[in-house]
């Protein structure tokens, strides 16, 4: 396959992408490569380079090193035939807010050199229908609240017909019932055959959406394919509920698995609401939770991906347990989910990167 | 105005398509859209309360004029503003005396406050980043800013001489005016006078208008560069008293702010007209330049 071939399947490609901003590399050699008609979820943690890179794709800021290509085209220097088919909603949406809604979007458009002048107000009118806006058109957008602000960015992005659209973080702000339009208005976006780039925060809405997903993390591009792909990356793990989690830890030891808390939310050791149950139980393994039902308690391990020789089937672990006279109430496989791969690549705290 | 709609490429369309379009929309770009990003900037610059509350003060200056002379009993010649004695028995120097008052500092303070706002203002309320991702290319919105901004630099004059010579014919006799050569020439001669002493006030400002765009692409905080723009001009009218700094006076753009009394003659000297203009385009052209280079290079991250 030629070079041009490649490219011209790409909505967007970034090559070895850098953006230092002083001492501080804020976006570090980042290889993107957004697939032709694809929804693409942008993910990371606030921080992580995300809106950065979106700058630099739009022509908004100038990478220190690397390249952008968008729609075939190279970036900035084919910016005034690219941008017009793309459209954008970058870092929440700004407006005049002395103008309306529907002057908003006409002053935008009217910055647009191939925005035909005379469909204007056709083409704003059926953009604000498409957001459920048209009965706000003519508010001042001063009198917006926050959601009717973000649809009236998603508005924007949509006054032309587009072939790719940039959405950062396009569901901020709004009540779930926008976020559900939201959800449909990107499914018809891309049905329509655009490509749709949504980054965003929110893993859920990433994997109800999306088809494929990248995740950034200080600046670089940690992982990117398609969902399927990020979610196998992850690994399967097993969930035991158990009252008997001392002999269970010691029966998975046996059998090579180390019982973990994973990403479980609450980590190891007891928690305050403890029962009595659970009160008297041997907490030696790392990972044993004790907010199960009834003063169970719940051990997660990680079943190593690589059994490919049926050695540790989950069978045969439920089989080993219950041998052991472990009392085995609960039992799950689950397979890795996009929240646990972004976890892992990015870190648990909650302290923004940088 | 808006040239032909040019085709938007389809994704099955082939490079030789793309750069037919590519011509005709160049020829498009340099016109068409051009003004029609022009008629957007007027439309949001004068929808704007702010620009109308500045050119409501500056009808103000007048009107006050106006009413202080009718009300006082006589005016003793020789004290206030020029041209305040005369007012009693022409209302058209209502128009000449407020101008002349509206020089030093309320003609420069709004300039500052618009010419300041142009970019500084768009980044501060985030609009920066979607009207260059519109496309509307930094040159020409460069361009755009500052055309509002002369725009309004003519229309802040214009304002004070419009309401100047409308007060002063409701409130005093309007006749023939006698100028400054000792010529007489009649009413609507003189008016035509008023308001090309406006467009020479306009000229004045294009330099400062200028300086304020440049100031606009150094900051996101539109008051920053309102501010900077101010002091620029109180500093220039400053320095221009200053004996000690004669050498710099004929480099100072409001060296000549106040140069009009030519047009007041008969025939009217060009002279100062035209110095002023070659000033204020000197004073374009650097901070014209500097604001591109500026802007052009800019990382836009409001």
């Amino acid at each position: 396959m030629t070079a041009v071939a490649r490219t011209a399947e790409l909505s967007i490609e970034t090559l070895g992408l850098s953006k230092r901003f002083g001492r501080q590399l804020a976006v570090d050699g980042v290889d993107l490569a957004v697939p032709k008609g694809s929804v693409f979820g942008f993910l990371g943690p606030n921080g992580s380079g995300k809106t950065t890179t979106i700058r630099i794709m739009l022509g908004l800021a100038a990478a220190s090193s690397g390249s952008v290509r968008i729609l075939g085209e190279e970036m900035p220097r084919q910016l005034r035939t690219v941008l017009p088919r793309v459209g954008a909603l970058v870092e929440g949406p700004a407006f005049y807010p002395f103008l309306s809604g529907a002057a908003n979007l006409a002053r935008f458009d009217a910055a647009d050199p191939q925005a035909p002048a005379g469909t204007r107000r056709a083409r704003v009118r059926t953009a604000l229908e498409r957001v459920g806006l048209a009965h706000a058109a003519d508010k001042k957008v001063r009198a917006y609240s926050l959601g009717m602000k973000q649809r009236l960015g998603i508005a924007n992005a949509l006054l032309a017909p587009r072939e790719l659209l940039v959405l950062d973080e396009p569901t901020n702000g709004l009540d779930p019932q926008g976020t559900r339009e939201v959800r449909h208005l990107v499914r018809s976006l891309a049905a329509d055959g655009a490509t749709v780039f949504v980054s965003s925060h929110l893993l859920a809405e990433v994997e109800q959406i999306c088809t494929h997903a990248a995740i950034m993390s200080a600046g670089r591009l940690v992982a990117q394919g398609t969902l399927p792909e990020l979610r196998q990356a992850g690994h399967a793990r097993i969930r035991l509920l158990t009252p008997d989690p001392g002999a269970a830890a010691r029966v998975l030891a046996g059998l090579g698995l180390t019982a973990d808390g994973g990403a479980a939310p609450g980590g190891s050791g007891t928690n305050g609401s403890g029962t009595s149950a659970s009160g008297t139980a041997d907490f030696r393994a790392g990972g044993v939770r004790t907010d199960g039902p009834g003063g169970d308690a719940l051990l997660y391990a990680p079943l190593p991906a690589g059994a490919g020789n049926g050695a540790l089937s989950p069978e045969a672990v439920v089989a080993a347990l219950v041998a052991a006279d472990v009392r085995v109430r609960g039992f799950a496989l689950e397979q890795g989910s996009l929240e646990d791969r972004f976890v892992e690549l990015t870190g648990e705290g909650f302290e923004v990167a940088r | 105005m808006q040239g032909k709609p040019s085709v938007r490429t389809g994704p099955d369309r082939g490079p030789e398509a793309r750069q037919e379009r590519g011509a005709e929309a160049r020829q498009d770009r340099v016109r068409a859209p051009v003004l029609r990003l022009l008629g957007s900037e007027l439309g949001v610059l004068f929808r704007r309360r702010r620009t109308w509350a500045m050119l409501l003060a500056l009808a103000a200056i007048p009107v006050l004029i106006a009413l202080a002379v009718r009300l006082s009993s006589t005016v003793p010649p020789g004290r206030g503003p020029a041209f305040l004695d005369r007012i009693s028995q022409n209302g058209l120097f209502v128009g000449v005396t407020a101008m002349l008052v509206a020089v030093p500092l309320f003609l420069p303070l709004t300039i500052g406050v618009v010419a300041g706002d142009t970019l500084a203002g768009e980044a501060g309320l985030g609009t920066l980043r979607y009207l260059l991702a519109a496309p509307a290319g930094r040159g020409r919105l460069l361009l755009v800013k500052y055309g509002g901004a002369v725009v309004f630099a003519a229309a802040a004059p214009l304002t004070v001489a419009v309401v100047g010579a409308g007060i002063g014919a409701a409130l005093f006799p309007v006749g023939p005016v006698t100028l400054l050569s000792g010529d007489t020439i009649g009413a609507a001669d003189a008016l035509g006078r008023l308001l090309l002493i406006a467009a020479y006030l306009a000229v004045s400002l294009v330099g400062l208008s200028a300086i304020g765009l440049f100031m606009s692409s150094l900051t996101d905080v539109p008051v920053g560069a309102m501010a900077a723009t101010v002091v620029f001009a109180v500093a220039a009218q400053i320095a221009d008293a200053l004996p000690q700094l004669e050498w710099l006076h004929p480099w100072l753009f409001s060296h000549r702010w106040l140069d009009f009394a030519d047009l007041l003659r008969q025939p009217i000297a060009w002279d100062s007209f035209a110095a002023n203009a070659l000033l204020q385009g000197g004073y374009v052209a650097v901070f014209g330049a500097l604001a591109y280079a500026r802007f052009a290079t800019k990382d836009v991250l409001s």
